[in-house]
């Protein structure tokens, strides 16, 4: 996936500006930044999810295998079924663990009970949930604890099969241990899909991730990409001031 | 795991054609019942419209209804009726509602205030007509005779949650910071509840009354049984007193089309009354709201 | 939380002083008075049940339980069975709900995820002014124009289409339990469709975003996260229309017929509890059948009072649901 002259605007104010970012295959690339720097803006137009904010605009492309993702002959449906999300906060539906987890595929038109069954096995496996759940898939998605709530919400997500999956500061409601099992998590799925993980935790990204792209808010108060490249490179050497005043606590 | 391949969710085709056009059918659908919700009342207003302004005159709001196949005669007894009853209505909603929405505000989590909303929800779900019987039970009866001042207690009944309810959203509304700071500085509670928190509220207690008005002053259904009804202009609020709905449920059975016209037009004049006052309700608390900043 | 008070500190000590203290400072007045009015809704919520109880004492000692069961309506022999009214008010109402259901929840989901935002306030308050419409001008406009121009050609056209069913068997009639029934729908849409808009508000916004995230249309959306979860809200909507159109008088009276038909056709004729009550009321004569149409009030008023609690708890759940944690 690659992000090419990318311009956000709410109203008149542009959000985001002149974003250029590569996501390649199997790696976890992490954004980085202070807060109302536009992360999670430049996060949600990945999927689209940006069409629902109001009075806004983007321009310039993200290429998805290739193909623009805001092209005319593409389906925002289609985008968001090869780009899995996790939120913030979980938001598993009010349903049953299985059911959270068939909701993708049913929406395909999978009504076969052993292709589901087969699908949430692997999906909730894929996740590292399915030993804490599987004697209790019937019960409410909401009964679980935060951490396994968000590990529900990652199988619902990789159930669909995404190219990519996005992740929104995914471990930041949840306590350090739920965090850690995220984490491992995350490299495990990196085996399988590219990842873009939103953090404002430094550390989080240190460990984690692949590249860091660290974001920050230029004189017009609009986000940009300060610089990007593999992680280990822009914590132990940033090219420019700014991304070494952030890292060294220097600055936000 | 099961013995069974597990099928390849990527593989799946989407079907975007057919749930594109799922999705399309059933929005519209859904657009159209919109559209179609609003028609009835467009109608109504048209209608009513078109048929009471044919027979609208000065005197039609002045004078006196007269025998039917004689010119002229109006609906002045019904119109001062009518503000009679919903006046006395007022009397007795307005303070006791105000002071039941302070408590109810007040008292929210107590088991007290909890059964008064209750008991609040339960009364705006009573018909209104059983409304009218129990003024006639309470009113009527032991005064021997229908009266304005049943019409009014039943009316009063049925606006009673609408003012309560306006009032206490309202005063939910207003900023805790406020009515502590006002307690902070020394102030006695009941002056914190008066001085502070009523005029905060004042819009929910002002849009309270013009929708309980709004919605009472169309009830036709208890003023058979209570106010009843009176051909001749009556100031005396312990007898008979005509009101509009009354009047235009009586007329439009009728078998004259002498009265089906005035029917309507007293329609024309009722529909103006409840429905600008319930906008105009709308409209101040709007209005009300973006000055207060609140929303 | 005392004021000191010049007055109240010289005559500290003694029983006046206090008192004059505690009276000048007002809370315990001002709360007694509040507290009363708040009592006073339960007061009367009360008083209406006692009031009717005892207000239909003959009719309830000389029938019992007869008085629900049987259909003999006759003032001069001072025979009063209400059968036909309990049945009439159930059938119309009934069928009201199967036409307003699904064009309410349907106006709601416009209204509380389709509209665009310049439509929604207005279109909003359209639909809420229907509501605000006296039922008395419903009565009119059905009398003299909806039942002539809409219910008369439908009856005719549902008669000679479907004559060999009993629910559509002649003659057509203008008002009619079709006709009642036509105008409780649109009464009750209104209500139907503000208190399901407001539930589907209050579905969180995370919930849509995550079947959005997922690759769901926007019915899809709709269909599989938005209604399911609002269910129990929307049946406490249909419970609140519901009890309004059982209670509801003046407009049913004005364009059902006012005859307790025993017939099945919907074309037919009839009489609801409401509507009787409203026609035959001042015209009542003796006693008992005073209390005959009062005993019939309170049967109205137990129903819509048990279907209003059931209707609150449900939207009251709703509200709860996400706010407590777990389903």
């Amino acid at each position: 996936m690659q992000v090419r002259g990318l311009n956000f605007y709410y109203g008149n104010v542009r959000a985001i500006t002149d974003v250029n970012l590569d996501v390649p295959e199997h790696r976890i690339v992490a954004i980085i930044g202070p807060s109302g720097c536009g992360k999670s803006t430049l996060l949600r137009t990945l999927n689209r999810m940006s069409d629902f904010v109001r009075r806004s605009r983007m321009d310039g492309e993200v290429l998805l295998d290739g193909e623009n993702i805001y092209g005319t002959t593409v389906d925002v449906v289609d985008v968001r079924r090869r780009v899995g999300m996790v939120f913030q906060r979980p938001n598993p539906f009010p349903k049953s663990i299985y059911e959270n987890v068939a909701f993708g595929p049913r929406m395909l038109g999978i009504r076969n009970r052993g292709d589901l069954d087969g699908i949430v096995e692997r999906s909730l496996r894929g996740a590292a949930l399915w030993n804490e759940v599987c004697d209790k898939l019937k019960e409410s998605g909401l009964a679980l604890s935060g951490g396994q709530q968000q590990r529900l919400c990652i199988a619902r997500a990789i159930a669909m099969e995404p190219e990519v999956i996005l992740m929104d500061e995914p471990a930041s409601a949840l306590d350090p241990v739920a965090t850690s099992k995220i984490e491992d998590l995350m490299r495990e799925l990196r085996e399988s899909y590219s990842i873009v993980i939103v953090t404002h935790n430094m550390q989080q990204a240190m460990r984690i991730s692949d590249d860091t792209a660290f974001m920050n808010v230029n004189s017009q108060r609009s986000g940009h990409i300060v610089e990007v490249g593999p992680t280990k490179r822009i914590f132990t050497d940033p090219q420019q001031k700014e991304t070494e005043d952030y890292i060294t606590g220097r600055f936000g | 795991m099961s013995e069974r391949e597990i099928i390849s969710v990527r593989a799946v085709p989407s079907h975007l054609g057919r749930r594109r056009l799922v999705n399309t059918i059933m929005l519209t659908i859904t657009g159209a019942l919109a559209v179609a919700a609003v028609i009835p009342l467009v109608w109504i207003v048209a209608h009513v419209a078109a048929e009471g302004a044919r027979f609208i005159s000065p005197t039609f709001f002045t004078d006196v209804p007269k025998p039917v196949g004689i010119e002229g005669g109006g609906i002045g007894n019904a119109i001062v009726g009518s503000a009679i009853v919903v006046g006395i209505a007022c009397l007795i909603a307005v303070p006791v509602g105000i002071a039941a929405a302070i408590y109810s505000h007040d008292n929210a989590t107590r088991p007290l205030g909890i059964v008064i909303r209750f008991s609040t929800d339960v009364l705006s779900g009573i018909p209104s007509i059983i409304m009218g019987i129990f003024a006639y039970a309470v009113v009527v009866v032991p005064q021997g005779h229908f009266s304005a001042l049943s019409g009014g207690f039943a009316l009063a009944v049925i606006m009673l949650p609408i003012v309560l309810r306006t009032t206490e959203e309202m005063l939910n509304l207003v900023p805790r910071s406020l009515r502590e700071g006002a307690l902070a500085l020394g102030a006695p509670r009941w002056r914190t509840s008066l001085r502070v928190l009523l005029p905060a509220a004042m819009s929910g207690v002002v849009t309270g009354i013009m929708l309980g008005i709004s919605r009472v002053a169309g009830e036709a259904a208890p003023m058979i049984f209570t106010a009843f009804g009176n051909p001749f202009y009556a100031a005396d609020v312990t007898q008979p007193m005509a009101t509009l709905p009354h009047t235009i449920f009586v007329y439009a059975i009728s078998p004259y089309k002498d009265l089906h016209d005035k029917a309507w037009t007293t329609a024309l004049v009722l529909i103006v009354l409840v429905l600008g006052l319930n906008l105009a309700a709308r409209l101040f608390t709007r209005w009300r709201l973006k000055k207060m900043g609140w929303k | 939380m005392q004021s000191p008070r010049p007055s109240g500190l010289k005559s500290l000590g003694s029983t006046t002083g206090r008192f004059r203290r505690w009276w000048n400072h007002g809370d315990l007045p001002f709360r007694a008075a509040i507290a009363l009015a708040g009592i006073l809704v339960l007061v009367i919520v009360l008083a209406i049940g006692r009031e009717l109880w005892a207000h239909s004492i003959l009719p309830r000692e000389k029938f019992g339980l007869a008085f629900l069961t049987t259909s003999t309506w006759d003032p001069v022999r001072q025979q009063f069975g209400a059968l036909p009214f309990i049945i009439g008010t159930i059938e119309t109402s009934v069928l009201a709900l199967i036409m307003a259901i699904p064009a309410g929840i349907g106006v709601a989901i416009f209204l509380a995820e389709l509209a665009p935002d310049w439509l929604r306030a207005p279109l909003g308050t359209l639909i809420e002014l229907l509501a605000a419409v006296p039922s008395v001008v419903f009565g009119l406009w059905g009398l003299f124009v909806f039942i002539p121009d809409v219910v008369k050609p439908l009856g005719n056209t549902l008669h000679s289409a479907f004559s060999f069913v009993p629910l559509f068997d002649g003659p057509v009639y203008g008002p009619s339990r079709l006709a009642a029934s036509m105008i409780l729908a649109i009464m009750i849409l209104p209500t139907i469709t503000a208190v399901t808009r407001d539930v589907f508000l209050a579905l969180p916004r995370t919930q849509s975003e995550a079947a959005f995230a997922l690759g769901a249309t926007r019915w899809e959306m709709i269909a599989r996260v938005l209604v399911p979860q609002s269910l129990s809200g929307i049946l406490g909507a249909v419970i609140l229309g519901l009890g309004r159109a059982l209670g509801e008088t003046i407009a049913v009276t004005m364009v059902i017929g006012n005859n307790p038909d025993l017939s099945a056709s919907l074309l037919h004729p009839g009489y609801t509890m409401a509507s009787l009550i409203a026609n035959e009321f001042s015209e009542a004569t003796n006693e008992t059948y005073v209390q005959a149409l009062i005993e019939i009030g309170l049967v109205l008023f137990v129903i819509t009072l048990l279907l209003n609690m059931i209707a609150r708890l449900l939207v009251w759940r709703v509200a709860r649901r996400f706010t407590g944690g777990t389903a």
